[in-house]
């Protein structure tokens, strides 16, 4: 089976559009809730019958189902390789999930429902996840759009519930609420100020913690982290979503400060730091992933910073997802070497800003 | 020496406070004292599942609980040990008491207080069919001595009935 990426709503990525509060900070706000359906054993221990009568519940259900009246059900399970990196590349499914994982091999029954602002991930870790994900800094919006689905969801598959610990999940890590509201957020502030180690700490001890760009195990590249909430039991949703804001609102005014101080204190070698990583974008014929993440992440402070104009937040987030490996080849229509896939990702760079920013300066 | 805090537990921190030049002395166990942000020189891993799993391998260690399987899905604490997942719903039930300690640890509490969840209404065709089908496998449970699960069975019921 092949992906038709126009058929999914907004293409999976409405989120990439740049609007909602502080959208060159913060990218965008997710709350996923992690649910397991009564009468089965968790993924990782079901059959595959099991797990295909799961998907088939959910599926039925999501007919009925105002938010994902619009989904398209994409089987996780029978798409070729590069497809399966493609939607991980628009973060709509784990790697988990997309069987991209050395110790998780890809599980019969494994989809994905890709809807406007929503989407919901069948037999990952646990048999629902289900996520809203939206523009910018708008923990309230994401929360909103996720009850309303667990709200739908929940009425016609049963969840596993018990009073005492609450959703129960596969790892218990998630047990209680199931709740991980995050926010991709950058902060070139106050990685070239020094401050972030302090930050990172101080969320640790505040009962988030942070990861990079892809989540769960990945690393941190182009000064974009993840923050979320650590634990899930013992505090309410509203309670750990308005920690988390608070707890962000932070952060972001930290970054804002930092950036000030940038420019007052050494203005001249950040408007030097970041012409001359626009210059690379522009002009470059070779660039790696993760030296574009870095040069992207510059381009986005001086956006930020209003040093360059004429250059939108869309198009530095299309350029973050539309120039990963499997989007470039599929851009190609063919499997690139490693050195092609260099070529292919400046090309396209190079091709992007001079028709979406021709005149930024 | 009892922890100040939980009431349950020996107090191994002593914590001596001073506040507005009046000294205050307070005796916590070491969890409590972690959930105060109390440093104490036991090293606490920092990543949660960590330090669950490092939980688990301390109860794992006492043979009974080791033996333990959970009814419905043949999960056994070992089992949990190599992967950090439980097998299904049920293990909650089976290993709860090593649970409310391990959750303990790893969210600094171990009830739910967040949404409540009743699940979809069955139609009552369907509620006639699942109490019939429980008071079944009810008399199968009791006729193997499955006593756990019959007890379980039994709570279902009531709430059905």
């Amino acid at each position: 089976m092949s992906l038709d990426l126009a058929l999914l709503p907004d293409g999976g990525v409405g989120w990439l559009d740049g609007s909602g509060e502080t959208p060159d900070i913060v990218l965008s706000t997710r709350v996923r809730l992690a649910r397991n359906v009564e009468g089965f054993a968790f993924t990782t221990r079901a059959r595959d019958g099991e797990r295909l009568r799961v998907l088939a519940q959910v599926r039925e259900a999501a007919t009925l189902i105002p938010s994902l009246h619009d989904a398209v059900t994409v089987r996780v399970d029978e798409l070729a390789d590069i497809d399966r990196l493609l939607l991980h590349e628009r973060h709509l499914v784990s790697k988990e999930l997309a069987g991209l994982d050395a110790q998780h091999p890809l599980r019969a029954g494994a989809a994905v429902l890709v809807g406007r602002d929503v989407s919901v991930m069948v037999n990952e870790e646990d048999h629902i996840r289900l996520q809203a994900l939206v523009a910018g800094f708008a923990p309230e919006r994401a929360w909103e759009a996720a009850l309303a689905l667990d709200r739908e969801l929940g009425t016609r598959v049963p969840f596993s519930f018990d009073s005492e610990f609450g959703f129960l999940t596969a790892c218990p890590t998630n047990t209680g609420t199931g709740m991980r509201a995050s926010v991709l957020i950058h902060l070139p502030g106050l990685v070239l100020t020094k401050e972030i180690s302090k930050v990172l700490a101080g969320l640790q001890q505040m009962g988030l913690t942070y990861r990079g760009l892809y989540g769960e195990g990945s690393e941190v590249v182009g000064n974009f982290f993840q923050i979320s909430n650590q634990t899930t039991l013992g505090r309410s949703e509203d309670e750990l979503l308005d920690h988390l804001t608070r707890v962000v609102r932070h952060v972001v005014e930290r970054e804002a400060e930092a950036r000030r101080v940038l420019l007052r204190d050494a203005g001249y070698i950040i408007e030097d730091k970041v012409w001359r990583a626009f210059a690379t974008l522009r002009h470059a014929r070779m660039l790696s992933f993760d030296e574009a993440m870095n040069l992207l992440s510059g381009v986005r402070l001086a956006v930020g910073l209003k040093l360059i104009t004429g250059l939108s937040v869309y198009t530095l987030n299309k350029l973050l997802i539309f120039s990963q490996p499997a989007h470039l080849e599929r851009l190609e229509g063919r499997t690139l070497s490693e050195s092609e896939g260099l070529l292919a990702r400046a090309r396209y760079v190079r091709q992007m800003l001079a028709a979406e920013a021709p005149l930024a300066g | 020496m009892l922890c100040d805090q939980c009431k349950e537990r020996d107090a191994v921190v002593h914590l001596t406070q001073i506040v507005e030049n009046a000294v205050t002395q307070l005796h916590l166990c070491e969890q409590c004292a972690a959930e105060r942000g109390v440093e104490t020189t036991i090293a606490t891993p920092k990543h949660p599942l960590g330090d669950f799993l490092k939980a688990v391998q301390q109860q794992a260690m006492v043979p009974s609980a080791e033996a333990t399987r959970c009814a419905a899905c043949g999960m056994s604490l070992k089992d949990f040990r190599a992967t950090g997942r439980l097998g299904c719903a049920r293990c909650y039930g089976t290993f709860q008491v090593s649970l409310r300690e391990l959750l303990r640890r790893v969210h600094g509490s171990a009830t739910h207080a967040g949404r409540s969840y009743n699940g979809p209404q069955p139609a009552p065709w369907q509620r006639a069919n699942s109490v019939r089908e429980l008071h079944d496998r009810l008399k199968r449970a009791i006729d193997t001595e499955a006593f756990e699960e019959a007890a379980t069975i039994r709570d279902e019921l009531r709430g059905m009935e």
